[in-house]
């Protein structure tokens, strides 16, 4: 007899409530690149908790700058760390330089493609990239020979397997059925594959996507079996970009860069860049109406 | 016909978009005002099958100016978000990059992520390795220096190799390093290629008023003396490209003290 099994599909949480099943030493993934469709409301409430100790695994940008700073990061596993405008994380850089976190660096490609041996359940994925670079070496990356009559020689990019994953979308129902618009949604999906529990915080959240927007499912990027837990935080991704919703903050952005240098104490600046709560955060930016008037980037 | 009037970063990116020249049905990726300016001028002018994208992830087939846009909105003909580029442009090698890393040496070995120190504590952390690994294995790739100097060319090998050259040492037995494909390199200098013995770098031609042995004073390493002439300087129709393609002068910061293409006598 087959039992019947009702899933939870009331997936709706507070972005507290995401943040409490985290745990220490968990390997995250934060979906989005560098200062573009970052979570940051969701990593603002990690700030916000003891959550330490994690390997961070992200195309990265402040999430990345911010975590490091207040000592989040054992472990980073990353491509670069930009945002974009202001080429080099001043925050990432300060940690790199002091030697305080562990890398694991990859190419764009390949960390990608650990993303989809991960999303695949399979140990590694084979690549030419990273042949003839420093980053084998560095990164203890192992080769496989392939077993056809071409003997090639490729690197065995290992999965990426992420304990859980921060995504931040345009509009989600309680369900996790998931929109994302704007021109590029990166890897957010695979990061979705990833990982063994996908947590999004959404611009919009809707009751029933098919009664509100039936006729943009093409926006559903990732299929709900991959979305565990959803929260509606508008303007979430400030200071990073939300296309079409709003652009990033170059104001803030600039600030935040700044204060790397003055005062350069984390501590001393985190109420700003992260408040007391998310509410009194969005308050000190102009409140929801001056981040959805942030005009969207010239590339 | 020969402007005068022309700067010695217009001369730069007519020397870009020579490396360009009949790429056919490729990406062209101009990273930075004057390798973008090459690339779009290359699209415009003698490579019309080039593609490329508004700087984001959209196709277009008349290149976007650099800068604010005002009311000339780019039309897009075309998809290539980052979430496709790895399938679509770097990995079929269906693509050819100018980029401008920190460093370079004799191997055409480049280096965006860290200078000095040890991985674990660089002394320089710099931006990463982003997508030079791959890049450089698949697909052809030049390079635009608005400085040349020994800090950039360096002597022995770059700190941190990030993107694959032509090293021996380096290759393991077995790997597959056919799509390695360094094409040029435009400095303030001259214009350099890799068609040396062993892919010895070499220098092609001198921009107006400089010698050889005032390129190889600048470069920590040998570079083979294969100078046919002079750099080109821009025609009209070029300089009148460039200034449509541009129309905000973002070019005159390319190069220090934004010096003209002919050097004063």
């Amino acid at each position: 007899m087959i039992a019947t099994i009702a899933p939870m599909l009331d997936k709706r949480m507070t972005a507290a409530e995401i943040v409490g099943n985290l745990r220490d030493g968990m390997t995250l993934g934060i979906g989005g690149w560098g200062p573009r469709r970052k979570p940051m409301a969701l990593v603002r409430e990690i700030l916000r908790s003891d959550l330490s100790d994690l390997t961070v695994v992200a195309y990265g940008g402040a999430d990345v700058g911010m975590l490091c700073a207040a000592g989040r990061v054992r472990k980073l596993v990353f491509a670069f760390v930009s945002l974009d405008a202001i080429p080099l994380e001043p925050w990432f850089r300060k940690a790199r330089e002091a030697g305080a976190i562990e890398v694991l660096e990859l190419d764009e490609g390949m960390f990608q493609w650990g993303l989809k041996a991960a999303a695949f359940g399979l140990p590694f994925l084979p690549t030419r990239v990273g042949l003839g670079t420093d980053l084998a070496e560095l990164g203890g990356l192992k080769t496989v020979q392939s077993p056809y009559p071409d003997g090639e020689v490729l690197i065995a990019m290992p999965a990426l397997k992420l304990d859980a994953a921060l995504l931040h979308v345009n509009r989600s129902d309680w369900r996790g059925n998931v929109h994302a618009f704007g021109p590029d949604t990166y890897y957010d999906d695979w990061f979705a594959k990833a990982a063994a529990k996908t947590y999004v915080s959404c611009e919009e959240l809707v009751d029933r996507m098919e009664d509100h927007y039936p006729k943009e499912a093409q926006a559903n990027i990732v299929e709900r079996c991959f979305i565990s837990g959803v929260v509606e935080l508008p303007g979430g991704a400030h200071p990073s970009s939300m296309p079409p919703a709003y652009g990033w903050d170059i104001k803030t952005l600039k600030a935040y860069a700044d204060a790397a240098k003055d005062p350069g104490d984390w501590a001393a600046v985190a109420e700003r860049f992260v408040g007391g709560s998310e509410a009194d955060y969005l308050a000190s930016v102009g409140g929801n109406e001056a981040v959805a008037a942030l005009p969207l980037p010239v590339f | 016909m020969v402007t005068p009037m022309s700067t010695l970063a217009e001369l730069c990116i007519v020397a870009c978009s020579e490396a360009f020249r009949g790429n056919g049905e490729v990406i062209a990726t101009g990273v930075g005002p004057v390798p973008r300016l090459g690339a779009g001028l290359a699209k415009l002018t003698h490579s019309p099958g080039l593609m490329m994208t508004d700087g984001e992830a959209y196709l277009v087939e008349q290149p976007v100016p650099l800068g604010p846009r005002g009311d000339c909105k780019p039309r897009f003909a075309g998809h290539l978000p980052f979430s496709r580029f790895f399938d679509s442009a770097v990995w079929t090698g269906r693509r050819h990059a100018m980029v401008t890393p920190t460093q370079i040496d004799r191997f055409g070995q480049i280096n965006l992520s860290q200078l000095g120190g040890t991985h674990k504590q660089p002394k320089t952390q710099m931006l990463g390795v982003r997508g030079f690994p791959g890049n450089t294995i698949y697909h052809p790739n030049s390079f635009f220096f608005p400085a040349h100097s020994p800090r950039v060319f360096v002597p022995g090998e770059v700190d941190m190799v990030s993107g694959v050259g032509y090293n021996p040492a380096r290759r393991v037995p077995g790997g597959n390093y056919s799509g390695i494909d360094l094409r040029r390199i435009v400095t303030n200098l001259c214009v350099m290629d890799f068609a040396g013995p062993d892919n010895a770098v070499r220098v092609v031609s001198l921009h107006p008023g400089v010698r050889f042995a005032e390129v190889q004073e600048v470069t920590g390493f040998l570079l083979i003396d294969a100078v046919e002439g002079e750099t080109s300087t821009p025609t009209d129709e070029q300089l009148a490209i460039i200034a449509q393609l541009d129309p905000h002068g973002i070019r005159a910061g390319a190069i220090k003290d934004n010096p003209p293409a002919r050097r004063a006598a």
